[in-house]
């Protein structure tokens, strides 16, 4: 390896300060003795405490979890059927104006697209709760799905399927038995994605969440407007530690299976 | 080398069922029309396919080859006409109701199974019990000797051994009618060689009937009882491998099957099998066999094979087709040596000698006045 210059270890160096200096002060203040939030006044792990106390952060963190698993697998099933049709159905008659309204939520306003759902709910006399959240979190998300499986599905050999027909499948059994488990890592992918937009909106959540259901963003944006709370610091800090072990697990895995492949591969050639 | 063996055993009484008129086809094909739209794929197809056949399709891409056979499989419907498989109309039943397998040219090995469970995956689904799975799985892969990669999944293997999992799997499930689509494309040349006699082998020892799909004439000729040659949806000739080459019955048979010179002309004669192809002013007919429904008086054109033609330096005067020209170009084959030869009205022919002596000997070199000539019998007259 060739020794790095002083100018690339600099540009590493600002570029990576730039990036986590605010997390990390944000990390290092969770463990504030002082509730000042700028003002250092000693090591404590009070506020980790504090916060295992708090209803409201601990309800608000229980529906979000919830919206997101519910939201994410209903975006799931819609989007992989939605996919599907995209590849598998050929020349139809408005087939670009229909893939062209499944990507479009993609490049729409958030504000847009929460106000529009919100008028829905009041026209259709829907009170506002988990249910009219899940909802919204589902139909914004379900669009991410298709286009992460339909990029998988486009490069699926049709042939794949024709050969399970072939072997006496009837259609269901043949997309049960080899293409959904072909296409298995997209279909997750594809829900963790969905899962990780519904934990992280804000905005859509805001206009359809009612009084009875409030999900975490809302909850950490509403305090921090009243002032910021050592609290947060912390909670931040633990999802901060989700979101980490999470990248880790998942590139660790994924490097795993790239050196599974190669080994295969070699076992090929012999 | 090896010959097929029904040439050795049987030479009494060769494999021919469709010289017998009362032999039942496994599948009839009965003026069959596909169309896309307004483009015409499969042209009014009359066929008729015997059991243990193994029948090739063939013809360059976009003939209709594919599509012909994918009807077979159920993956395309007929818009007019019917196909019948062992005496059942075809029409409405889907590939997993019918007893014919497929093995595709991708292979379409299934990635996520083991080589042992993409045998077992049709069986599963066919009534036999349990219990004889795995003696069948077994007995597939000792046929294409993989016993060892029982376990393997399919991206542990090589293009070969996918191959003849992909064969395995097909056959696994004994159907009646067996379809090949370009089986051995993927694989090189070499390889391809040895597959094909082990195809030949796998038909022979099975008594499966086999259609195969190839663009590969070479391929075609070597595997198959009868070849089907198409072009734009259309039969042009079935007949079997010799009959296509010696007695193609039109210029686009002969030119598609293996080399060939052609001499375009006047039919002056045609009697019985022998006729006559006037070429040129003041020189002497060509004599050759007569094609396939040729009339005198029509425009007509001389095919013959390069192997066919030989060269001298002097007139052969003993022989009556005998053409003069000049030396153009000379490829050197290693085993034989093609001489391009140019002919006074401006055409080219080829002529094809096998290197019996060393190089160094040849007497014939680029730009000599040399004739060609053949025998009445070696080439044939074609109406064009």
């Amino acid at each position: 390896m060739r020794k790095p210059s002083w100018f690339n270890v600099v540009s590493l160096t600002l570029g990576f300060a730039f990036l986590y200096i605010p997390m990390i002060i944000l990390v290092i203040y969770s463990f504030n003795e002082s509730k000042l939030v700028a003002v250092w006044g000693g090591f404590s792990t009070k506020w980790y405490g504090e916060l295992m106390q708090n209803e409201a952060f601990l309800d608000a963190a229980w529906v979000t979890l919830k919206v997101g698993v519910i939201s994410s697998t209903i975006a799931t099933v819609l989007g992989t059927m939605a996919a599907f049709v995209l590849v598998r159905a050929g020349r139809f008659r408005g087939r670009t104006l229909f893939s062209g309204m499944i990507y479009a939520p993609l490049v729409m306003p958030e504000v847009i697209t929460g106000l529009s759902l919100l008028l829905l709910f009041i026209a259709v006399g829907m009170d506002r709760g988990v249910a009219t959240i899940v909802l919204a979190h589902a139909t914004f998300s379900m669009c991410y799905v298709s286009v992460v499986v339909s990029s998988r599905m486009a490069s699926f050999d049709e042939s794949l399927e024709e050969a399970a027909l072939d072997l006496g499948c009837t259609p269901w059994d043949a997309f049960k038995s080899v293409t959904l488990p072909i296409i298995a890592p997209a279909v997750a992918s594809g829900w963790l994605l969905a899962f990780t937009l519904s934990l992280d909106d804000l905005v859509i959540a805001s206009f359809t969440a009612g009084p009875s259901a409030t999900t975490l963003p809302i909850k950490i944006y509403s305090s921090v407007r009243l002032g910021v709370s050592p609290e947060i610091n912390a909670l931040s800090t633990l999802i901060i530690g989700l979101v980490t072990i999470g990248v880790l697990v998942a590139s660790i895995t994924s490097k795993r299976a790239i050196q599974k492949q190669k080994r295969d591969e070699l076992l090929a050639v012999h | 080398m090896r010959i097929r063996q029904d040439f050795i055993m049987n030479t009494d009484a060769p494999f021919a069922p469709w010289e017998d008129e009362t032999a039942t086809p496994l599948i009839k094909f009965s003026n069959v029309t596909k169309q896309y739209g307004t483009f015409t794929a499969i042209d009014d197809v009359d066929l008729k396919i015997y059991p243990k056949e193994f029948f090739a399709l063939l013809g360059p891409s976009g003939c209709g080859k594919t599509t012909l056979m994918r009807m077979l499989g159920g993956f395309e419907t007929v818009t007019e006409g019917s196909i019948t498989i062992d005496g059942v109309d075809m029409d409405g039943i889907p590939p997993n109701k019918r007893v014919v397998n497929m093995m595709f040219q991708s292979y379409a090995l299934f990635p996520h199974l083991t080589v042992a469970e993409n045998l077992a995956f049709g069986l599963k689904r066919s009534d036999m019990p349990k219990s004889e799975i795995d003696g069948r799985v077994e007995e597939m892969l000792r046929l294409v000797q993989l016993k060892k990669f029982a376990s393997r999944k399919p991206h542990q293997m090589s293009g070969g051994q996918r191959q003849r999992v992909a064969l395995a799997r097909a056959l696994a499930k004994a159907p009646k009618l067996l379809l090949l689509d370009e089986p051995l494309g993927a694989l090189d040349k070499k390889l391809r060689r040895e597959t094909q006699f082990e195809l030949m082998d796998i038909q022979e020892k099975t008594g499966t009937t086999f259609v195969i799909v190839t663009h590969d004439q070479e391929e075609a000729m070597t595997v198959a009882s009868r070849i089907a040659v198409m072009d734009h949806g259309k039969l042009k000739q079935i007949d079997t491998p010799d009959r296509i080459y010696e007695a193609p019955n039109s210029l686009y048979v002969a030119d598609f099957i293996g080399d060939v010179n052609i001499i375009e002309g006047q039919v002056t004669k045609s009697e019985g099998e022998a006729a006559e192809l006037s070429w040129g002013e003041g020189k002497p007919a060509i004599r050759g066999m007569a094609g396939e429904s040729l009339t005198a008086a029509t425009s007509g054109a001389f095919a013959v094979r390069p192997e066919k033609v030989a060269i001298f330096s002097d007139e052969p005067m003993d022989r009556h087709n005998r053409v003069n020209g000049t030396v153009e170009d000379i490829a050197y084959l290693g085993n034989m040596s093609t001489y391009y030869v140019r002919l006074e009205n401006g055409s080219l022919i080829k002529s094809q000698v096998a290197n019996n002596r060393r190089i160094a000997r040849r007497a014939i070199t680029w730009g000599d006045s040399v004739w060609l000539s053949w025998t009445d019998t070696a080439g044939i007259v074609l109406a064009s």
